[in-house]
C-alpha cells in the first residue's frame, strides 16, 4: 500500500472540484478582503452557506492555523500561519517539545539512541537527541547537520518532500562509505521504495558498523514535518541477513505515529 | 489476571495528565487536559475543582483506550498534585463551596502579616519547617472563614471538608458523598503549616494558631499505601499513592539516598534535596519538608528551594504579551540574538520565594535601551530561570555544606536546549535529564506500584533510571561572575515595591 497520494496518480480519473475546498478558499478570500473581523453569521450569509456548514469550515481552517478566532468577540480573521506558508509551519523547538515523551519511550523500548530531524538547506538538522539508555558517555548532537542521502532520517525527509529532493541536484552524491548511495537514479529508486513501505533504513551508508531506521512525523493533513529514528551498531539494528530487525522497525513507526497523532495527523 | 500497568494522575497547576506506564517505567499512553485559570483580582488565582474532576473523568478512560488496556490490567493508581492549593467542599452534596485558592494566590498577604506579628508566630517554623508565608494552605483556610459568615461553625460540625487536590480526587474516586475517603499524604500535609514535622500529625497548637477546626481535616497517611479502591471513573482499581508533585518528581528521579537532588522545571521550579530520615533546618531560606514516606517506614525528609515563576514567565510572554505562539518558540526567538543585550527580567509576580521570601517584591525589567529587541527579552526570560536556579543551588550548598556536583532535571522546560545549556553554564555543573521527562507522573506511578507489590523495592526502580541527555558547562568564569552580579543587582531592584497598605 502506498502512503503517497502522488504515486500512481496517472491511473486515477481526474476528479471534479472538491466543494469544501472551494468554500474554504472563498472564506479566506472574504476574510482577506474585509477590513475587520467577521462573525460566523456574516460569513454564512455572504457566501450563501448554512450557518452550520460555515461553522464547520471555520473550525477546520482554525485547526490548521489559516484563520484565528478572537477570544472576546468570537469573530474570525486570517491566521498568522497564512503569512508564512512557505517557511516551516511547525517551529523546530515546538516539534521537540511535542515529541519528547515519545522519543524517550522509543529510546527505552529500542535500547538505542533516538534522533529527530527536519530539513535545513538541503541537509538534516538534528532537532532532538535522546541518548542510548545504557548510561555510557554520549554527547548531545542537537543542532548538528547530517547529509540527506546517507542517513535514514534524511532519506525519509527526501522521500516525502519533493522540494527537499530537488536540492540534491543531478550530479553524483558524496560517498561516505562503500555502501553510500551516490547514483541519483539509485537514490530515486530507494526513495520510491521508502514511500511504498513508509519507513527508511540505512545500513553502513554513513559510517561503517552503524545502521539506522527512521519514519516520518506528520502534521495536519498528513504533511511530513520531520523524521524520527534510531541509530546503533549494525549487529543490534539488523538481523543475520543484514535486514533491519522488524521489532525495531515497529517501535520506530509506532513512535512516529504517536507523535503524528498528537500533532493532529488523524490518519497516521 | 495479569497486572501489567500502573496509571498516574498528575493534577497540575495548568492541566491534569493521565499516563499509563509499563513495568520498565516506559510511557505507554498519555492524555492531558488544561483547566481554566481564574484571575478575579490582581494577586488572586483560582481553579474550579469541579472542572478538574470532570477533566479527570474524561482523560483517565481515554488513557486506557489509547493504550488498549483494560481496567483489570491496571495494578494501581498513583496521584501527584499541585501542592498547597486550598479547597473547601460540602461533605453532603459533594460540591465545592467556592473555587479553589491556588498556591500562587497572594490574597492572604495582610492576614499573614497580622499573624506573623503575634508572639506565638515563632513556633510555626519550628513546628512545621515552613516560614509563615502566603504560599501555604492554612492562612487560606482562615481567610475563607473570615470571608464567609457561618463557615467556621459548619466546619466545626464536620459539614465542610478541607483538602488539597489529592484529597479532593481521592474523595471523589472513592465515592464522594457516598462513602468517599477523606485523606491526605504526609508530603501534602507537610505544606499546610498545620502538621508537626516530627510526629507527622496535625498539631493542636498550629490548629489553634490558625483557627482551623480538626473536624474538617483529612487523615494523614503515608505516601505509598493502598488507601482504598476507586468506585468511580476507574472502578475496582486500587489507589496506591499520593504525593505532592515536587515530591513525586524526587521519587521519579529515584533520589532515594541522602544528598541526591533534582530540579523540576514547570510553571514554577523546585529544587529538592533528600536529607534522609532527619529533618534538616535551613539557615539560607530553604524549606524543610517531607520527601516521602513508604508504607510504615520512617519518613524521608527534604530541603526544598521553591521558585514561584519560571515556566509561568514564558507563559506570560506568550499569553500576556503575545510575542510568541507557543512556549517552545521562546527558544527560537531567543536564538535570534547572541546574548541578552544587557537586559534582565526578575519575575517577582507574586513576590519572590526561595531564597529571598520577599512578598512585597514585584517584577522588574532592567537594562532597557533602544538596542533591546524581543529576542533579547526572550533571552532574559530564559536566563531568569537559570539565575533563580543558581540562587537556590547556592543556598542548598550553603545549608548542606556540600557542593552540588550534577543537577538532575525534569519537567516541560527541559525540552528547551538553550535553557538547559544556560543552566549548566551558570551553575558550572553538568545538567542531566532522565529518560522520562514526565518525572512527576513517573514518581506517582512508582510509589503506587511499590504499594501494591508491582515493583519490589526502591533498588529495582533505580535501575530504570537512564540518562537521556546531558549538558556540560562551557561559559568562561569571568562572564559567569559578571552576569551573576548583574542578576543580583536586578533582583535588588525588585524589592520593596509594594507598600504596606495602612
Ligand atoms: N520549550 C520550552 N521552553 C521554555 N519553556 C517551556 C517550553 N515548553 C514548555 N515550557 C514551559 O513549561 C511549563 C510547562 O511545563 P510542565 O508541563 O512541566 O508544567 P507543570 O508545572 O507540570 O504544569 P502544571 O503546573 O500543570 O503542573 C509551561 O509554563 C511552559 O511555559
Ligand atoms: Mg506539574
Amino acid at each position: 500500500m502506498s502512503n503517497d497520494p502522488r504515486e500512481g496518480a496517472t491511473l486515477w480519473t481526474v476528479p471534479g472540484p472538491v466543494q469544501s475546498i472551494q468554500r474554504g478558499a472563498a472564506i479566506l478570500r472574504l476574510l482577506a478582503r474585509s477590513s475587520g473581523r467577521l462573525g460566523v453569521g456574516e460569513i454564512a450569509t455572504s457566501l450563501g452557506l448554512p450557518r452550520g456548514t460555515a461553522h464547520g469550515l471555520l473550525r477546520t481552517l482554525q485547526l490548521v492555523g489559516f484563520v484565528e478566532q478572537d477570544d472576546a468577540t468570537g469573530k474570525y480573521q486570517l491566521g498568522a500561519a497564512l503569512l508564512h506558508l512557505g517557511t516551516s509551519y511547525l517551529d523546530v523547538n515546538e516539534l521537540r517539545s511535542r515529541a519528547i515523551n515519545w522519543a524517550d519511550a522509543l529510546a527505552a523500548r529500542s535500547c538505542e539512541s533516538v534522533k529527530i530531524g527536519t530539513v535545513l538547506d538541503g541537509q538534516v538538522l538534528v532537532v532532538h537527541h535522546v541518548f542510548r539508555p545504557d548510561d555510557s558517555l554520549q554527547t548531545l548532537d542537537v543542532g548538528s547537520l547530517l547529509p540527506m542521502h546517507a542517513t535514514a532520517l534524511g532519506k525519509v525527509l527526501l522521500a516525502f518532500d519533493s522540494g527537499a529532493s530537488a536540492t540534491l541536484g543531478a550530479g553524483p552524491l558524496d560517498a561516505f562509505t562503500r555502501r553510500t548511495i551516490v547514483e541519483p537514479r539509485a537514490l530515486a529508486r530507494a526513495l520510491a521504495a521508502i514511500r511504498e513501505v513508509g519507513w527508511a533504513a540505512q545500513v553502513e551508508e554513513m559510517t561503517v558498523g552503524e545502521a539506522a531506521v527512521a519514519a516520518p512525523i506528520r502534521g495536519h493533513g498528513g504533511l511530513v514535518v520531520g523524521a524520527m529514528g534510531i541509530t546503533g551498531a549494525v549487529e543490534r539494528i539488523c538481523d543475520a541477513k543484514g535486514q533491519p530487525n522488524t521489532a525495531l522497525v515497529t517501535f520506530v513507526r509506532d513512535a512516529a505515529r504517536a507523535v503524528s497523532r498528537d500533532l493532529g495527523a488523524s490518519r497516521w | 489476571m495479569v497486572m501489567r500497568y500502573v496509571m498516574s494522575i498528575d493534577q497540575g497547576t495548568t492541566s491534569t495528565r493521565c499516563i499509563v506506564f509499563d513495568q520498565r517505567g516506559r510511557l505507554v499512553s498519555v492524555t492531558q487536559r488544561e483547566h481554566r485559570q481564574h484571575f478575579p483580582r490582581p494577586g488572586w488565582v483560582e481553579h474550579d475543582a469541579m472542572e478538574i474532576w470532570r477533566n479527570l473523568e474524561r482523560i483517565a478512560p481515554e488513557a486506557l483506550r489509547q493504550a488498549g488496556v483494560g481496567l483489570e490490567e491496571i495494578a494501581a493508581i498513583g496521584i501527584a498534585n499541585q501542592r498547597e492549593t486550598t479547597l473547601l467542599w460540602d461533605r453532603r452534596t459533594g460540591l465545592p463551596l467556592r473555587r479553589a485558592v491556588v498556591w500562587q494566590d497572594t490574597r492572604t498577604n495582610a492576614l499573614v502579616d497580622e499573624l506573623a506579628a503575634r508572639p506565638e508566630a515563632a513556633m510555626v517554623q519550628k513546628r512545621c519547617g515552613l516560614p509563615l508565608a502566603t504560599y501555604f494552605s492554612a492562612p487560606r483556610i482562615r481567610w475563607l472563614f473570615d470571608a464567609t459568615p457561618g463557615l467556621r461553625e459548619r466546619a466545626e460540625r464536620g459539614e465542610v471538608l478541607f483538602g488539597t487536590m489529592e484529597s479532593w480526587l481521592i474523595w471523589n474516586l472513592t465515592g464522594g458523598p457516598d462513602g468517599g475517603l477523606h485523606l491526605t499524604d504526609v508530603t501534602n500535609a507537610s505544606r499546610t503549616l498545620l502538621m508537626d514535622l516530627a510526629t507527622l500529625e496535625w498539631d493542636a497548637d498550629l490548629l489553634d494558631f490558625f483557627g482551623v477546626p480538626r473536624a474538617m481535616l483529612p487523615q494523614i497517611r503515608p505516601s505509598t499505601e493502598t488507601y482504598g479502591v476507586a468506585s468511580r471513573v476507574l472502578p475496582g482499581v486500587r489507589i496506591g499513592a499520593a504525593l505532592g508533585d515536587q515530591q513525586a518528581a524526587l521519587f521519579g528521579q529515584t533520589c532515594f539516598a541522602p544528598g541526591e537532588a533534582k530540579c523540576t522545571y514547570g510553571t514554577g521550579s523546585f529544587l529538592m534535596l533528600n536529607t534522609g530520615t532527619e529533618p534538616v533546618r535551613s539557615s539560607h531560606g530553604l524549606l524543610t519538608t517531607v520527601g516521602y514516606q513508604v508504607g510504615a517506614e520512617p519518613a524521608v525528609y527534604a530541603l526544598e528551594g521553591p521558585i514561584a515563576v519560571t515556566g509561568a514567565l514564558v507563559q506570560w510572554f506568550r499569553d500576556g504579551l503575545g510575542l510568541i505562539n507557543s512556549a517552545a518558540e521562546i527558544e527560537t526567538l531567543a536564538k535570534t540574538v547572541d546574548d541578552n543585550g544587557g537586559c534582565y527580567i526578575v519575575p517577582a509576580f507574586a513576590g519572590l520565594f526561595a531564597p529571598h521570601w520577599r512578598s512585597e517584591a514585584r517584577g522588574v525589567i532592567v537594562g532597557l535601551t533602544s538596542y533591546i529587541t524581543k529576542g533579547h527579552l526572550a533571552r532574559a526570560v530564559l536566563e531568569a530561570t537559570a539565575w533563580q536556579t543558581r540562587e537556590v543551588v547556592d543556598a542548598m550548598n550553603a545549608d548542606s555544606g556540600l557542593a552540588l556536583r550534577t543537577l538532575k532535571v525534569d519537567g516541560g522546560m527541559t525540552a528547551d536546549n538553550l535553557l538547559m545549556q544556560y543552566i549548566a553554564d551558570v551553575l558550572d555543573v553538568p545538567v542531566v535529564r532522565p529518560m522520562v521527562a514526565e518525572t512527576v507522573s513517573l514518581g506517582a506511578a512508582y510509589a503506587a506500584g511499590l504499594a501494591v507489590g508491582y515493583w519490589p523495592d526502591l533498588e529495582g526502580l533505580r535501575r530504570n533510571w537512564h540518562r537521556a541527555a546531558q549538558w556540560l558547562p562551557v561559559m568562561e568564569p569571568e562572564r559567569r561572575a559578571a552576569e551573576y552580579d548583574n542578576w543580583c543587582r536586578a533582583v535588588e531592584r525588585s524589592f520593596d515595591w509594594m507598600r504596606p497598605r495602612d
